[in-house]
């Protein structure tokens, strides 16, 4: 146990609970408390004359059919905030599993504090001072917050007991969440904090372990505005203090707001790199989109009037906003984009279209009529299917086969006497494997062995062998790479075309813009507004978003 | 036939060789026919069991099911004189409904598998005591009801009818597990029943139609098991049954995570099972080491069927990358 003294506004006292990592901890300590003070006093010119913390240097990673990185190279410096932007699917998740040490690239080096590894472990990459604070927060809700951030290093008393110090666990977490801003205090239990406070905690949790770099993922997504102005003022906060941080957002005004530096990913390759000056929005989308534009203005141009209304809620109410009837409708060959933020009700209005939920109140209506769905076995007798938000846990089945996946919906219609038909189910499989360019050795493949795209590709497949009449898709092209994301784009746009409604629940604000027919914006449960062809744009977008009129 | 069967098979085939090599009297006909017949009324309880393993649930409550409805039925053509083609039907309808109760309490009030059939096994137990008082029930002496007995506890050219009973339902429900449209949704809902339900699967229908299988095929093998043993102390009658029938499951490939397993499967454990249990007759090993046996063996064979797929799994991994780089430098 020993103390450290960082400089940061006016000195803030910090206990460190590090026992065994001495040696190396005492050269990083010089190293930090060097580059707080250099921040300190001239954080331009400390900035740009420090060896950078970090640097790749023509990293390349391939899984099977896919090279997820491709000759990258980067750099952060200590005290550094940088911007990490690009598609879902260019190569970001990839970068952080190899800096977290969960994968190892094929090719490259990665320098850290100049000393080159061909690869990092876990434990190389927590030793070095790397933190990640993930989009899904991984924290003990039934813990209180001072276990949370010392979790596995908890102080110990009473000896060979090893009991936990509750009283020093919770004066050594007090200090930490001040640095972070934290309004609550270290044994409010982390069940009654709000998203960002719970970020907060992970950051805390990451500033215990001495991190040099905190590696934010999407930490923006879900959170209302007010936090998020909270948790960029705690970024701030960490780049006074010397440490460097690496925002990944698909937010790009935050983005723009906050880092020195934006470094864009597209297809896996370093697309460009933006300096804080150059640092806009278009420039940004520019470079993340690159040929990716065309599709989406092909995807984007419907080549029939919308029709009738299809499908359609009537005050509607979900479990996760019960007191707020949701009103909705989707138009025939239209793409109706249902935007909002994470936890905004989205998901759960089309588990209701769906059958797997059923409504708390309200009615709806397929062409005019009334509906009740029992079960999503009733919506799909009545041509209303669902291409889930979870690919894996529920849209497809990862231990059977392609063909098996195909009729699985439509099992009696490839069965005689109640016996299924291989040769039929094949007929079906080959049939769609073709039309979707399904990438697979055979029918038979198991769809567990097949990348995200092609997964993505049989989900939307078993409907599509069913003549769907509404088509919702939640996150459609999440965690897909950029091909199978467009050839996507192109079937939503064909269905439609043939007359489908279609529903996209999309939190990518670029696809949701680029696909749609008109958007409807959810906040709190509530459809807050529908916006028209015209009237589309980023910031109309955000504003119904959070609840507040377009312009 | 799976691999995985075929090891199975090749191991009763050793066992069998290794028991006769010691003691030859494994081999004769009066021992083969009793094993025989002890296989096809386990197994009979081992292919309902499946069906609900398959779904990733578990039916606790077969043994005391057997000795409730084998009391029932000796009462009802015993002492109530009903009429046996009658009183068959309705033992078989009574285990479906109670197939259907545990269903509908596990589907729609989602209580979980292990609690309902482990309050079914001890009510059952319970009822079937109370409703002898305890007592024992058998038939009177000099009771006869000639075609029920040849049915059940005959023997056609020497072989068990209770055997060709199982080799009959073995081949229905093969075709129905492997080859039907339920089939196929066990198999989905084991797998991932969330995915099943998305795909438009009314899963706790299917559900519930195999705890209703499972109920009916424990009734049959209850009257079988009444009709071998003539007189049922409820007490004691059919205690761990439930327990062979999940044994030869796991023996037989089946996962209790549910989604694996094949019918083949199912009846090797069985004939495993059985094997091992005249083993230790025959080879003199004490009868109380009886179940540590049985243990062991299990133990043992899943043991190494895991370690297989881990091998396997790793194989198929390597192959993928090898694959994986090949095609990506052809690109």
């Amino acid at each position: 146990m020993r103390r450290l003294e960082v400089r940061f506004g006016s000195a803030a006292r910090i206990d460190e609970p590090c026992e065994g990592r001495q040696s190396a901890d005492v050269a990083r300590t010089a190293h930090q408390l060097l580059s707080g003070v250099m921040n300190y006093s001239d954080a331009s010119i400390g900035v740009s004359t420090t060896a950078p913390f970090l640097s790749l240097e023509g990293v390349r990673k391939t899984y099977p059919g896919v090279v997820a990185l491709d000759g990258f190279s980067m750099e952060v410096r200590p005290g550094e905030v940088i911007g990490l932007v690009g598609e879902n699917g260019a190569g970001k998740s990839t970068l952080m599993k190899i800096l977290g040490g969960v994968t190892t690239p094929d090719t490259g080096t990665i320098t850290v504090d100049g000393v080159a590894h061909d690869r990092l472990t876990v434990e190389a990459s927590i030793g070095s001072g790397i933190a990640f604070v993930h989009q899904e927060l991984n924290l003990f809700e039934n813990l209180d917050v001072a276990a949370n951030i010392f979790f596995g290093r908890e102080p110990l008393r009473a000896g060979p007991l090893r009991l936990v110090d509750r009283a020093r666990l919770r004066t050594l977490a007090a200090p930490l969440l001040k640095r972070v801003g934290a309004n609550f205090s270290a044994d409010t239990p982390v069940s009654t904090l709000s998203l960002a406070q719970q970020q907060m905690v992970e950051i805390a949790k990451a500033l215990s372990i001495e991190a040099r770099l905190v590696i934010l993922d999407e930490p923006t997504s879900s959170l209302p505005l007010a936090e998020t102005d909270k948790l960029l003022d705690v970024i701030r906060a960490l780049k006074a203090e010397g440490i460097s941080v690496i925002f990944i957002s698909h937010r790009l005004h935050e983005v723009e707001r906050v880092a020195d530096r934006v470094v864009v990913l597209r297809d896996g390759k370093l697309a460009g790199t933006l300096p804080k000056s150059a640092v806009n929005h278009d420039q940004m989308v520019k470079l993340m989109i690159g040929r990716m534009l065309k599709q989406r203005e092909k995807a984007a141009e419907s080549a029939r009037p919308p029709g009738t209304v299809a499908l359609s809620a009537k005050a509607i109410r979900t479990s996760a906003y019960p007191d707020r009837p949701v009103d909705l409708g989707v138009r025939q060959g239209e793409i109706l984009g249902l935007a909002g933020l994470v936890g905004s009700g989205r998901t759960e209005l089309a588990r209701v279209f769906f059958g797997i939920e059923t409504s708390l109140g309200g009615a709806l209506q397929l062409d005019g009529k009334d509906l009740v769905l029992g079960s999503a076995a009733d919506a799909v007798a009545n041509g209303i299917f669902l291409v889930p938000e979870d690919r894996k846990l529920t849209g497809i089945l990862l231990d059977l086969s392609i063909a098996q996946n195909i009729s699985l919906p439509n099992l009696p219609a490839h069965a005689r006497r109640f016996l299924v038909s291989a040769g039929a189910e094949a007929v079906t499989a080959e049939k769609q494997k073709r039309n979707l360019g399904i990438k697979a050795p055979s029918v038979a493949t198991r769809t567990g062995t097949l990348s995200g795209g092609n997964q993505q590709k049989v989900v939307l497949a078993k409907w599509l062998a069913m003549n769907p009449k509404v088509m919702i898709l939640d996150e459609p092209t999440r965690g897909i790479d950029i091909g199978a994301k467009a050839e996507i784009y192109g079937l939503m746009r064909a269905l439609a075309d043939a007359g489908v409604a279609v529903l996209m629940i999309s939190s990518d604000m670029e696809e949701v813009i680029g696909v749609s027919d008109r958007i409807a914006v959810m906040h709190e449960g509530q459809i807050s507004g529908i916006l028209d062809k015209e009237q589309f744009s980023q910031e109309n977008v955000l504003l119904l978003a959070v609840g507040k009129q377009p312009r | 036939m799976s691999k995985k069967d075929l090891g199975l098979l090749i191991l009763i085939l050793v066992v069998g060789a290794v028991v006769a090599i010691i003691n030859p009297r494994f081999l004769l006909p009066i021992n083969l026919a009793n094993t025989a017949n002890l296989i096809g009324l386990f197994g009979i309880l081992a292919i309902g069991q499946a069906f609900v393993i398959i779904t990733g649930g578990i039916e606790l409550s077969v043994g005391s099911v057997v000795a409730l409805l084998g009391v029932l039925f000796v009462d009802f053509i015993a002492t109530r004189d009903m009429a046996w083609p009658v009183a068959l039907p309705l033992i078989l309808v009574l285990g479906g409904m109670i197939g259907l109760a545990h269903g509908w309490l596990i589907t729609r009030l989602k209580l979980q598998p292990f609690v309902v059939t482990l309050c079914g096994l001890l009510i059952y137990r319970g009822v079937a005591r109370f409703y002898t008082a305890d007592g024992t029930a058998g038939f009177a002496f000099g009771q006869n009801f000639p075609e029920l007995e040849f049915l059940t506890a005959g023997r056609s050219y020497g072989v068990p009818n209770s055997f060709i009973a199982l080799i009959v339902i073995a081949i229905v429900m093969w075709v129905v597990l492997h080859r039907s449209v339920f089939g196929r949704y066990l198999y989905a809902i084991g797998k991932n029943e969330e995915a099943a339900k998305y795909s438009g699967i009314r899963t706790g229908r299917v559900v519930m139609a195999a705890y209703v299988i499972c109920g009916v095929l424990t009734a049959l093998s209850a009257i079988y098991f009444a009709m071998y043993t003539r007189s049922i102390s409820p007490a004691s009658h059919g205690q761990f049954y439930e327990l062979y029938a999940i044994a030869a499951a796991v023996l037989g490939g089946f996962s209790l995570r549910g989604g694996e397993g094949s019918l083949i499967g199912v009846i090797l454990g069985t004939v495993l099972l059985q094997e091992l249990q005249n083993l230790v007759n025959l080879l003199g090993i004490p009868s109380s080491l009886n179940f540590a046996v049985m243990g062991g063996v299990i133990l043992i064979g899943v043991l190494v069927d895991q370690q297989w797929g881990v091998y396997r799994e790793r194989r198929l991994m390597l192959e993928a990358t090898r694959k994986g780089m090949a095609g990506a430098s052809a690109e």
